[in-house]
């Protein structure tokens, strides 16, 4: 299943809205292209957030999954 | 920026903490998703963007500026204010739930490259000098500089 390698992890934890997707923006900027950012939030909001802000920035959502009330976000930076 | 960036425009007209609170929410989702964002400041809404010193040259200007100080962090709620503890109160809910607070916003669109423009005319009525200003506000313009931005936006809003 993960046939990707986590380049950087952005703890976004406790952040609300609009945090997880302001700090994964400014984040995305110190993964290389092609690489792996890895993001841990709580916010329920951040499901479909993250995946409007991967849409809209062209960036790639590989996976998005939640474990113990902690969503997971793997995302590729593609430009 | 590369000729694909999309624009997003806001006209800030309101000075009220909760619907600066929903501008500045705005403005940096928006630079987030990549947009060019450009916030215009307008009437009340310069409240957000000033020092918070005293302003105003005539007595009105100098009575506006009594009553209504401004600063990001002295704005007021548009209901529920009851003097200053409706203010408190949104802050403390706002605390406990952990939601950035209105300064950090600022500080956060100012760090994402939000444009920052001052309404002149609105200024001149309010006696309200560019010194009054934030120094990270980018220009001081008129109506027609926030069109042409608006013009090239792809979304726009009025608060």
């Amino acid at each position: 299943m993960s046939d990707f390698t986590v380049e950087s992890t952005l703890d976004a934890q406790g952040l609300k809205c609009p945090m997880p997707v302001v700090k994964t923006s400014k984040e995305i900027k110190n993964v290389s292209i092609g690489g792996v950012l890895e993001i841990l939030a709580t916010d329920p909001g951040s499901m479909a957030d993250i995946t409007a802000w991967t849409k809209s920035t062209g960036n790639e959502l590989l996976k998005a999954q939640k474990e113990e009330g902690v969503f997971k976000f793997y995302v590729r930076r593609v430009k | 920026m590369s000729e694909d960036t999309q624009k997003c425009t806001i006209v800030v007209f309101s000075g009220d903490m909760d619907k600066v609170f929903a501008a500045f929410i705005i403005a940096t989702t928006a630079a987030a998703m990549g947009m060019e964002t450009t916030m215009f400041f307008t009437f009340w809404g310069l409240k957000a963007i000033q020092k918070g010193n005293p302003t105003g040259t005539g007595f009105f200007g100098k009575m506006l500026s009594f009553m209504n100080r401004g600063g990001i962090d002295r704005l007021g709620p548009s209901k529920f204010n009851f003097g200053g503890i409706g203010r408190w109160m949104f802050k403390k809910m706002m605390a406990d739930q952990n939601v950035t607070t209105l300064p950090e916003l600022l500080q956060t669109a100012i760090d994402l490259d939000v444009k920052l423009l001052a309404c002149l005319m609105s200024m001149d009525v309010m006696e309200i000098q560019k010194s009054d200003l934030i120094d990270e506000v980018d220009d001081v313009v008129g109506a027609a500089t926030m069109i042409a931005e608006a013009q090239q936006s792809q979304v726009q809003f009025f608060i």
